[in-house]
């Protein structure tokens, strides 16, 4: 069965996408990224080092012709600094993909959607394939498919606050009825069961930063993420059983020593 | 030349051009964006854009970040 993600023509191989901060080298970040399975990878856009040269370069580990470099907007608090990274980054980058965020708060890090919606409308007219970091909030998800978003990012929890789905009902409804393009959670997700009911709710894909950066080993936690977003998508394309209060037995009555 | 460079002022900058400017900092110029005066150079235009003296310069690249 084909189960393809594609998003503006660009085909997906895999429904987990990783972030590439908070690893300890580009040694680690890089065997973490094989052991994920994952073919997105998002980086964000900084200052070179001018005064020490031999500092290495991310994309000297993570090869941009096998993996598919999604820059974000992290740190950007007006629409403003949004615009200014994300063409800095289509400048520095082999793509016109970008995760658009404007961020609102310093301590939730919580979307400013005022903000982001109109950052993405503007980008999607410069031919950007933009991707926003939104709240799980199905109004301004679509909203922001009608300002030229190719895809949703909403939340699951904070960011890096390993909280899990905290609004399941909002993501389905995003799924179900407010918007068209494809679905990925992104933030929150803090180990596989979150990364697995992500994908049961039928979301296209799952993007995953501290839950693996911050585990014990994070190369384990890549591979347990791995086959949850695998299990995850599997079960939602058979289809659960619905849930009801009472049972029902497995085993026939029929035949029993009566 | 003196140059704002990622923030800090850089004093007798020998290079003329950007490409010339990457070349003297020993930055790889396929890996970075280049930012005069907050206008992004193209890379195509890094040979033949000329700096001049107290030009802003920004020279970003890809971090680890999610």
């Amino acid at each position: 069965m084909e189960d393809k993600l594609i998003i503006r023509g660009i085909e997906f191989k895999s429904r987990l996408w990783v972030g590439t901060g908070k690893y300890k080298d580009f040694e680690e970040t890089k065997t973490v990224i094989e052991a994920s399975g994952a073919d997105v990878v998002t980086v964000s856009v900084r200052r070179v080092n001018i005064t020490d040269r031999k500092s290495e370069n991310l994309l000297d580990y993570i090869d941009p012709k096998k993996y598919k470099i999604l820059p974000n907007t992290a740190g950007c608090y007006t629409v403003e600094d949004a615009l200014r990274y994300s063409r800095l980054a289509r400048e520095a980058g082999v793509s016109d993909l970008v995760k658009l965020e404007v961020i609102g708060d310093e301590k939730t890090l919580f979307p400013d959607t005022i903000g982001l919606l109109k950052a993405t409308e503007i980008l999607a007219k410069e031919g950007f394939i933009v991707l926003p970091y939104t709240n799980d909030d199905p109004i301004m998800a679509k909203r922001l498919e009608d300002a030229g978003a190719a895809a949703v990012m909403p939340l699951g929890a904070p960011i890096g606050s390993g909280l899990g789905i905290r609004n399941p009902y909002n993501i389905r409804i995003i799924i179900e009825t407010a918007v068209k393009v494809p679905v990925v959670v992104d933030a929150g997700v803090g180990t596989a069961s979150d990364a697995a009911v992500a994908m049961e709710l039928g979301c296209d894909a799952v993007l995953i930063n501290t839950g693996i950066a911050g585990a014990k080993d994070p190369v384990a936690m890549a591979s347990a993420m791995k086959h949850a977003v695998i299990a995850g998508r599997l079960a939602y394309l058979a289809g659960r059983i619905p849930k009801k209060l009472y049972a029902t037995a497995s085993s026939p009555l029929e035949g029993m020593l009566l | 030349m003196k140059l704002k460079i990622n923030g800090k002022t850089v004093d007798n900058v020998k290079a003329a051009t950007v490409i010339e400017l990457l070349d003297e900092l020993n930055v790889h110029s396929g890996r970075v964006a280049v930012e005069v005066n907050l206008s992004i150079i193209r890379k195509a235009d890094y040979d033949s854009f000329a700096l001049k003296d107290g030009d802003a310069v920004e020279i970003v690249n890809f971090v680890g970040g999610g």
